[in-house]
């Protein structure tokens, strides 16, 4: 399969902060395929949405290099071509769009900075397909962020992202400021777009549900660390880390037969300032043995295309 | 033996907020009724009118612009609209309380979360400041943060502590009601799970009812006795859980069940409602959902449905059901 469109090797990104090192994302690798959606999973402060950044280069990497469609772009400074290519849509639409400029003005931005359209009735017109296609209705052209509901911002946001006609694509939880229903019609429209245009999309949440819902593969992440990597269904059927399984068992389903069987986790998610070497997940796991405390679980293939960071995966799942 | 077990019962209520752009509509004529220790979800989407509900039932609809026009709050059978401020202030805290959405905003930063905690106690129940910190004490306990940390401030506990904290301050002189308003949608799910296995142990215990506002169809069937389901004012659906999810009736508590991504099941595409919340300064006539439901039909737009019973205790208000 040649047909690898971003590439990450042993990313690691590390803020200074007055109390240490910030261990934000830590050490991740992985692939992703052309038309083909990675989720990214895992609770506030995993470094899910740092990883994103970095991969777009909003945010420098401390080390590890990233590759576009096999070429390094780490290595060299981020070019306008770069930007174009690789769009992100951010999670909270009351904030990520600028209340002094209309709806037009928004969607035209990009096209402009790229100088994509060569007169005023080309961008006009180019703005208007797009706000077609992310179903926002032409009323809403002079429009500003604030006279709109947050499922028409997020079009916007979508729109804005489109507007280039990138290839790859990062979400940043662009649904879990929405109510479901609203939820529901994002999710299906980027969706049909995907089909459509054969986008990338790296799919940052917090929420399992949406994550099964939209991904080819899924990484969990926690504390910085990858801690589970498989496809999304495989993830799903044979969960393996302890974290992953327990992430599952706290979502609450609406489904009221479903006898649940709920590993609560105690405690809470630790400092990622200069952690101690060892298994970050250890202080709430239930299987944590000495081992755990002091040396680095290193991700392992343990059933075909199946990666997970534990010390204990085999005992505990009986592999 | 009726009359004892109803702890709440509410009547045709309706919350009007008064503004400049005109009369918002927030909650029309719901009534509801909740047992002794029961617990009830009330479910919608933003601006359904569960939080003006919630406010409503304490006596904190904040007044101008808003003001409830019509109906009766019922608790142990005395009306509290007509109750006196100085009444809601004897009975807030003591026999109803409230646990809001954001634990963040809700702690007040300079005090201790010990002195918020024996603030409650002191108010309602005749104890020495050294007693009064004695249970404050037992309280934090109780929600699972050491004693010790009495004296810390709320910015010094993380998401999940503080809505232990807030929980600890509602249960301090253990009322028999709790409105609880979205307690855990700020907090992570593997927090989530841990706060809502405190709420029901607590509840549990001490036998508290709990009206659970949430948007969450997944919390409300891992905790809630029977749901009521809200959309732009009033209740579309209620009934047990059986009723409303086995047996789901109304067409927008099928578009939220449709709207969900399945964990269990493997779904190509979600269906979601079409379009919008309404405007509640200009609901639409007859049925205030008839521009999103799909099986709209003529007399929809112009009668509005009334509340039908289709089983014993399960509610539509749905024309088709009439």
């Amino acid at each position: 399969m040649s047909n690898t469109l971003i590439e990450v090797q042993n990313l690691k990104k590390y803020f200074k902060t007055n109390h240490g090192m910030l261990h934000a994302v830590d050490d991740v690798s992985f692939t992703i395929e052309q038309g083909r959606t990675v989720g990214v999973v895992g609770e506030s402060g995993c470094g899910k949405s740092t990883l994103g950044r970095v991969i777009i280069r909003l945010l420098e990497a401390t080390e590890g290099k990233i590759f576009f469609k096999g070429e390094d772009i780490t290595s060299r400074p981020s070019t306008l071509d770069d930007r174009r290519r690789m769009q992100m849509i951010f999670q909270d639409p009351f904030s990520s769009l600028n209340p002094r400029m209309s709806v037009s003005q928004i969607i035209a931005e990009p096209l402009n900075i790229h100088h994509v359209c060569k007169s005023k009735e080309e961008l006009d017109k180019r703005i208007r397909t797009l706000m077609d296609t992310v179903g926002l209705a032409e009323r809403f052209t002079n429009a500003y962020p604030h006279e709109l509901d947050g499922g028409r911002r997020q079009r916007i946001g979508i729109a804005r992202a489109l507007a280039l006609e990138p290839e790859f694509i990062v979400c940043d939880e662009p649904v879990s400021a929405l109510d479901v229903s609203i939820q529901a019609q994002i999710l299906n429209l980027m969706q049909d777009l995907q089909e459509e245009r054969n986008f990338t999309y790296m799919f940052i949440t917090h929420d399992m549900s949406v994550v099964k819902h939209i991904s080819n593969s899924i990484i969990v992440m926690y504390l910085g660390n990858m801690v589970e990597k498989s496809d999304a269904d495989e993830l799903f059927e044979h969960t393996l880390h302890p974290y992953s399984k327990a992430l599952l068992s706290a979502i609450p389903e609406p489904n009221i037969h479903k006898e649940r069987k709920r590993t609560i986790l105690r405690g809470e998610i630790t400092s990622p300032i200069d952690p101690e070497p060892g298994c970050r997940f250890a202080a709430r796991c239930a299987y944590a043995t000495e081992e755990c405390s002091h040396c680095t679980p290193e991700l392992e293939e343990v059933l075909p295309n199946h990666f997970v960071a534990c010390h204990h995966v085999r005992t505990i799942n009986g592999l | 033996m009726e009359t004892t077990k109803k702890l709440l019962e509410i009547k045709d209520l309706s919350i009007h907020y008064f503004t400049e752009e005109g009369v918002v509509r927030a909650v029309n004529n719901i009534d509801f009724e909740l047992m002794r220790g029961e617990t009830m979800g009330l479910v919608g989407e933003t601006g359904a009118g569960k939080t003006t509900t919630a406010r409503g039932i304490m006596g904190l609809v904040p007044n101008p612009p808003g003001r409830v026009v019509g109906g009766e709050i019922l608790f142990e059978g005395k009306d509290l609209l007509k109750a006196s401020n100085l009444e809601m202030r004897l009975h807030r805290g003591k026999d109803f309380s409230m646990i809001f959405q954001d634990p963040m905003t809700s702690l007040n930063p300079i005090l201790t979360v010990g002195d918020q905690i024996a603030e409650v106690i002191r108010l309602h129940e005749k104890l020495s400041r050294k007693d009064a910190n004695l249970k404050a004490a037992q309280i934090l306990e109780m929600v699972g943060i050491p004693a010790e940390r009495m004296s810390e401030y709320p910015h010094q506990f993380s998401g999940g502590m503080k809505q232990r904290v807030v929980i600890a301050i509602a249960l301090a002189c253990s009322p028999k009601l709790i409105i609880a308003d979205e307690p855990t949608t700020a907090l992570d799910v593997t927090i989530q799970a841990q706060v809502l296995e405190l709420m029901r142990e607590l509840q549990e215990k001490l036998g508290t009812a709990m009206l659970l506002i949430t948007h969450d169809l997944g919390v409300v069937a891992d905790t809630c006795n029977k749901v009521a389901i809200m959309y732009a004012g009033q209740i579309v659906e209620m009934g047990s859980l059986e009723d409303v999810y086995d047996n789901t009736m109304h067409p927008y508590t099928k578009g939220l069940f449709g709207s969900l991504p399945s964990l269990s099941m493997k779904s190509k595409r979600l269906v979601p409602i079409d379009g919008l919340m309404p405007d509640p300064v200009d609901l639409p006539t007859g049925c205030p959902f008839h521009p999103r439901c799909p099986d709209c039909k003529e007399s929809c737009k112009s009668r509005a449905p009334v509340k039908t019973e289709v089983s014993p205790g399960h509610y539509v208000r749905c024309l088709r059901y009439e």
